[in-house]
């Protein structure tokens, strides 16, 4: 048989399918052919004014809506990612067939043959393509737009199609950390959402390690009772739980001011104290939150930290307490080093969720109470003020995106760094 | 005499505070199991008992007194929406069950058990993915339902419950086919099974338990989801269990604490039941997926 050259048959591909004509696959080669030409077609149709609208936005009111048109041009954006994948595939394939060929294996050249090939070789294609398609349209797609979005003006005085929208550049960016009634707001907002992030999940990573441990003891019994019971916040919807608590925190029909406080001040009269404002002072709401949070998310920590425990070897404790080690120096030597080495990228996940954990705020007290501007109540966090800029009478979509950007480059950023820092995705075929 | 006494002593009080240590180690664990049972069952007593409650109660305590009834149930499905609520609910979470599972097992499957071109490049795509949350794009969402006049409809909705769930489950599913030994496969290929036998009738039955987690949370996403819900279904009607429960309290002057508590209860006793019943699967599928990757 004739060898193939395998380097012409790629830079032959550079054009869809004449590769493949050199290795003799016809089929394949048209196939290729006509994929190309409906590419070049779609874009010369609708492609390329598709992106001259994409920059320009339009230029008629009422006529142009802007909207459409930055939609039209992020899918046309992905429709070129696509082929452009195609094209690289194309080329890769071309140089392996003519490999193919050069050490004497089969290739597929009639239609059955190429069928059969597809259904064999390419199942994984196959089976991989609905994962695809949705992570694209229900994830990609929507990020590219928001993306695109936050650099508009896009606002309660610009609705297409009555007006039309521009690009601003950094503006919204800008105006976020520099001009005085955002900056004020971004502030207060940001900051709460730090200090809500690191002490809710902290707590609920404390009490979570602690439970695990303690519980964990040879010598307890009832064990699977309390297992339950442990597991109960974690399994009961975190919404229900989370919408009683605020009744339970109720000001003045509330468990908390009317039972919790009133049996504390028969049992210690001494110790007087008045009903706490849960749901009208910044402070307390804060408070509250972050405690019903340690409440909630602590099961799923002590549950991943039991399993843990379990796995590591008896005799490590046996051989440390020959050696004269203590209580405390075994659990910080052993212990803790081994739930920190398995289950650092779950603390990220944690952190991460907090994060952006919106039912939390906005359930408890719709972020409020207080006001520190720009729609944003005392307890807002970054993604509930998104929320509101976005429902908000007066709604603020560009501004609200170039929010969501900030949150997701930190959310992105510091998961990357922490999960390549612990390895935890080594990827093992 | 004394010189034979005093190791014995000294062996007695050792004993002795070794006993105490182990009263002290025992008190306290117990104390602490005690204290924090109390602190979990009390919030979710008080609910509970609240639900069989005559509907003019002053507080939101803990209180066995006073009478008990079941019309708060009754009056759920009769003057309140609750049960559209309820099957939109299903409706939701049963579609993006289904098809969730479907697309990640096959998936999963695929990114455990095959090499192909382009593997590597798509799993770091995955992996990036995954840390997008999904409400990274919310102001999107809001503008494309606007535009495909999807506001209100739920596919729109669904799709995106489907959509932000294959990332990741799609990892935990790949790490379960991994446990699953690679001989089976070789062996049932020597026989002369076809790459759709290999995995409908030998890979899948053993990886039942996690397909039956993967399906309980698919389930549950839609259930507990807040924000994406109160987004983007505009209408009373068409709301789910999370977003019409919370009308009941979300107004100061007239909360329906009774019928909050009885709408809670109906939501969270079968999901409860459905947690524990496949919780040791989860378990051990979470934690490969976690020190695995």
């Amino acid at each position: 048989m004739q060898k193939k050259d395998a380097k012409k048959a790629q830079r032959l591909s550079i054009i869809p399918g004449l590769g493949q004509f050199y290795n003799g696959q016809t089929i394949k080669g048209v196939l290729f052919i006509i994929i190309l030409l409906a590419f070049v077609a779609e874009f010369a149709l609708v492609g390329v004014s598709a992106f001259a609208n994409l920059f320009t936005l339009g230029s008629v009111s009422m006529e142009d809506n802007s909207l459409f048109m930055m939609i039209y041009g992020t899918l046309q954006i992905l429709l070129t990612i696509v082929f452009l994948v195609f094209w690289i595939a194309n080329m890769y394939d071309a140089k392996h067939v003519a490999q193919l060929i050069n050490n004497g294996k089969k290739v597929s050249h009639t239609f059955k043959e190429l069928g059969a090939n597809l259904l064999d070789g390419g199942f994984a294609y196959l089976l991989t393509t609905p994962a695809y398609f949705l992570m694209i349209f229900t994830i990609v797609f929507p990020v590219l737009v928001t993306l695109l979005m936050a650099f508009t003006n896009y606002d309660f005085a610009h609705i297409p199609p009555a007006m039309l929208l521009d690009w601003i550049g950094f503006k919204n960016f800008t105006s976020m950390f520099f001009l005085s009634s955002y900056r004020a707001t971004f502030n207060a907002v940001f900051g709460w959402t730090v200090i809500w992030t690191v002490c809710a999940t902290t707590l609920q990573i404390i009490i979570g390690i602690a439970t695990a441990v303690i519980a964990n003891q040879n010598f307890i019994k009832g064990k699977r009772l309390f297992g339950v019971i442990f597991l109960l916040p974690w399994a009961i919807p975190a919404f229900v739980s989370i919408m009683s608590f605020s009744n339970i925190f109720n000001d003045s029909a509330g468990a908390i001011n009317v039972q919790v406080i009133g049996l504390w001040n028969t049992l210690v009269p001494f110790a007087h104290i008045a009903p706490i404002h849960w749901m009208t002072d910044t402070f307390w709401t804060k408070v509250a939150i972050i405690m019903i949070q340690g409440w909630l998310g602590f099961p799923y920590i002590y549950v991943m930290i039991t399993g843990i425990l379990q796995a590591i070897p008896e005799d490590l404790y046996e051989a440390a307490t020959l050696d004269g080690a203590t209580v405390m120096q075994k659990f910080n030597k052993i212990t803790l080093p081994t739930i920190f080495a398995i289950a650092a990228p779950i603390f990220v996940t944690q952190y991460t969720f907090n994060f952006n954990n919106f039912s939390m705020i906005y359930l408890f007290n719709q972020g409020g109470p207080g006001d520190v501007g720009a729609n944003a109540g005392g307890t807002d966090i970054l993604i509930s003020w998104i929320y509101k800029l976005t429902t908000g009478t007066s709604p603020q979509y560009s501004l609200a995106a170039a929010v969501t950007l900030i949150i997701s480059v930190l959310v992105i950023g510091i998961s990357l760094i922490v999960f390549k820092k612990t390895h935890a995705f080594e990827m093992g075929d | 005499m004394e010189n034979a006494t005093a190791p014995t002593k000294n062996v007695n009080s050792k004993q002795n505070s070794a006993r105490r240590h182990r009263f002290w180690k025992e008190f306290f664990t117990y104390f602490y199991m005690a204290i924090l049972a109390i602190i979990i069952i009390y919030p979710v007593l008080i609910t509970f008992i609240t639900a069989f409650k005559d509907a003019n109660v002053s507080a939101f305590v803990l209180d066995f007194g006073g009478k008990w009834t079941l019309a708060n149930f009754k009056d759920l499905f009769t003057t309140t929406l609750y049960g559209s609520w309820y099957l939109n609910t299903m409706v939701i979470s049963i579609s993006c069950m289904v098809i969730q599972v479907i697309v990640v097992t096959l998936a999963g499957y695929v990114y455990s058990r095959y090499r192909f071109a382009g593997k590597k490049f798509s799993l770091t795509f995955f992996i990036v993915i995954q840390m997008v949350p999904t409400m990274a794009a919310l102001t999107a969402y809001y503008v494309l339902a606007n535009m495909l006049n999807a506001l209100d409809h739920y596919w729109f909705l669904t799709a995106i419950y489907i959509g932000g769930g294959i990332p990741q489950n799609t990892w935990l599913m790949k790490g379960y086919f991994d446990n699953v030994p690679y001989d089976l496969d070789e062996s049932a290929k020597l026989d002369g099974a076809g790459n759709f036998k290999i995995f409908w009738s030998i890979v899948l039955p053993l990886v039942k338990p996690m397909i039956a987690v993967q399906a309980l949370w698919a389930f549950m996403s839609p259930v507990q989801d807040y924000l994406m819900a109160k987004f983007l279904l505009t209408s009373e009607s068409h709301y789910t269990v999370a977003v019409g429960l919370q009308t009941f309290i979300n107004n100061a002057q007239n909360q329906q604490v009774v019928l909050f508590s009885a709408g809670a209860i109906l939501v969270a006793l079968p999901i409860a039941c459905l947690f524990f019943y496949l919780q040791r699967f989860f378990v051990s599928g979470l934690l490969a997926g976690g020190s695995k990757g």
